[in-house]
């Protein structure tokens, strides 16, 4: 599926993954994720637990929210942040998670209520719920209003500043310094 | 364990809520069994014969109802996705899984059987051996059904490929816990003999259905 794919990021830094439609950004993100398996090559987090698999060290956000319309955005929220955690996760620190992304007024709402854009900023809130050293994200700004991609912004350059990788698939233009690695298709 | 009991929690209010399927297999259940004694006629001692019967292969039948969603629901939102990739053992997952929807779904059969073995002119002392042994055999049920489940997790309408892989594996269970009920009514079978077979049954894929599940799903989404 890749052929002559490389890239190393640092710990403070961005890597935007840029290409065309159906060029495999989603793929890559997943293959680093280890939901598809490698058929060659290494991936190799310096620094990191070395016999935790890198997806148990990462944030992945796809294009799907991950979320049960039937319970209230809080539940959703909490129970992602125990279950990736392992620890039971305090009020305080999802109703702060739900108010970095905007959303802190609707914690008791059942989530089938909310639209595509609250679901994403939902879906974001987990990334600040849960500390993990690396983010991916694939295409995290797609439903999100002007003000919810200032706080997406917001959130990922928190995370860089604290040292934290991000690796992102992306048609828009990031406001932080990124490295780019552009994908292209075989001939 | 935590991440676990959150699991199971989530699980339990996803039944229990508006959209979940609690209460769908019970009332599936109560559509065979009423609908039978049409079928078959108001002869009551006919019915009673096959009563037993009739019982198990309506919580069969429902159980297998809604199993196909157990993981097909979590693919859907791409909650599969961070199950998969979370530090929790994937088969632990699926056991706890498994485990609540016995808890929403075969636990209530199995207390609705004595109910509606009355209707259906099930002996007394055999009401008691239909509750005991679907007690016992209805963890198999679900067990063996998780493994179909997740070899058609990314199966559009899965549900009949899921029934036709299962089901062949559910019929012993079926078999001993039939035939451990009608030892009680008839003889001259001993109760005990077959009833500890279905024990073992439900022991068996207890252990095999998370490992070969978790393995189906890691293939499936590959």
């Amino acid at each position: 599926m890749f052929h002559g794919v490389s890239f190393s990021v640092e710990g403070g830094h961005a890597l935007a993954l840029r290409g065309p439609n159906g060029v495999g950004k989603s793929s890559l993100l997943r293959l680093i994720a280890g939901l598809v398996r490698m058929d060659a090559g290494t991936l190799e987090l310096a620094g990191g637990a070395p016999d935790v698999p890198l997806g148990e060290q990462a944030h992945y956000l796809g294009h799907l929210d991950a979320l049960k319309p039937s319970l209230s955005v809080i539940e959703n929220l909490g129970f992602w942040a125990t279950f990736l955690s392992g620890r039971e996760a305090a009020r305080e620190d999802l109703e702060a998670a739900l108010d970095a992304v905007g959303i802190g007024d609707l914690a008791s709402l059942p989530a089938r209520y909310l639209s595509a854009g609250q679901r994403r900023r939902l879906a974001l809130a987990r990334l600040a719920a849960v500390r993990r050293p690396v983010w991916m994200l694939d295409e995290p700004t797609s439903a999100l209003d002007a003000d919810g991609q200032r706080l997406l912004f917001a959130l990922v350059g928190a995370h860089l500043s604290c040292g934290g990788i991000v690796v992102v698939a992306t048609h828009v233009d990031l406001p932080f310094a990124t490295t780019v690695l552009a994908l292209e298709a075989m001939r | 364990m935590t991440a676990l009991k959150a699991l199971f929690a989530r699980e339990l209010a996803l039944a229990v809520r508006i959209g979940g399927g609690a209460l769908m297999a019970v009332v599936f259940f109560l559509i065979v069994v009423t609908v039978i004694p049409f079928g078959v006629g108001p002869d009551l001692n006919v019915l009673a014969r096959i009563g037993p019967a009739i019982l198990w292969i309506g919580v069969l039948l429902a159980n297998l109802l809604a199993i196909d969603r157990l993981f097909q629901a979590d693919q859907e939102d791409g909650s599969l996705d961070l199950i998969v990739m979370s530090p929790v053992p994937l088969e632990m997952t699926v056991a706890v899984k498994a485990l609540a929807y016995w808890m929403t779904t075969g636990l209530p059969l199995t207390l609705a059987a004595p109910l509606f073995g009355m209707m259906l002119n099930v002996p007394p002392q055999a009401l008691g051996a239909i509750c005991l042994t679907l007690l016992a055999g209805t963890p198999a049920l679900t067990f063996i059904g998780t493994i179909g489940a997740a070899l058609t997790v990314v199966l559009r309408r899965g549900g009949l490929l899921l029934a036709i892989l299962v089901v062949p594996l559910m019929i012993p269970v079926l078999i001993f816990g039939i035939s451990a009920t009608t030892a009680v009514i008839t003889g001259p079978t001993p109760f005990l003999t077959p009833f500890l077979i279905l024990v073992a049954l439900s022991l068996f894929s207890l252990v095999l259905g998370p490992l070969a599940a978790a393995a189906a799903l890691r293939a499936s989404l590959d």
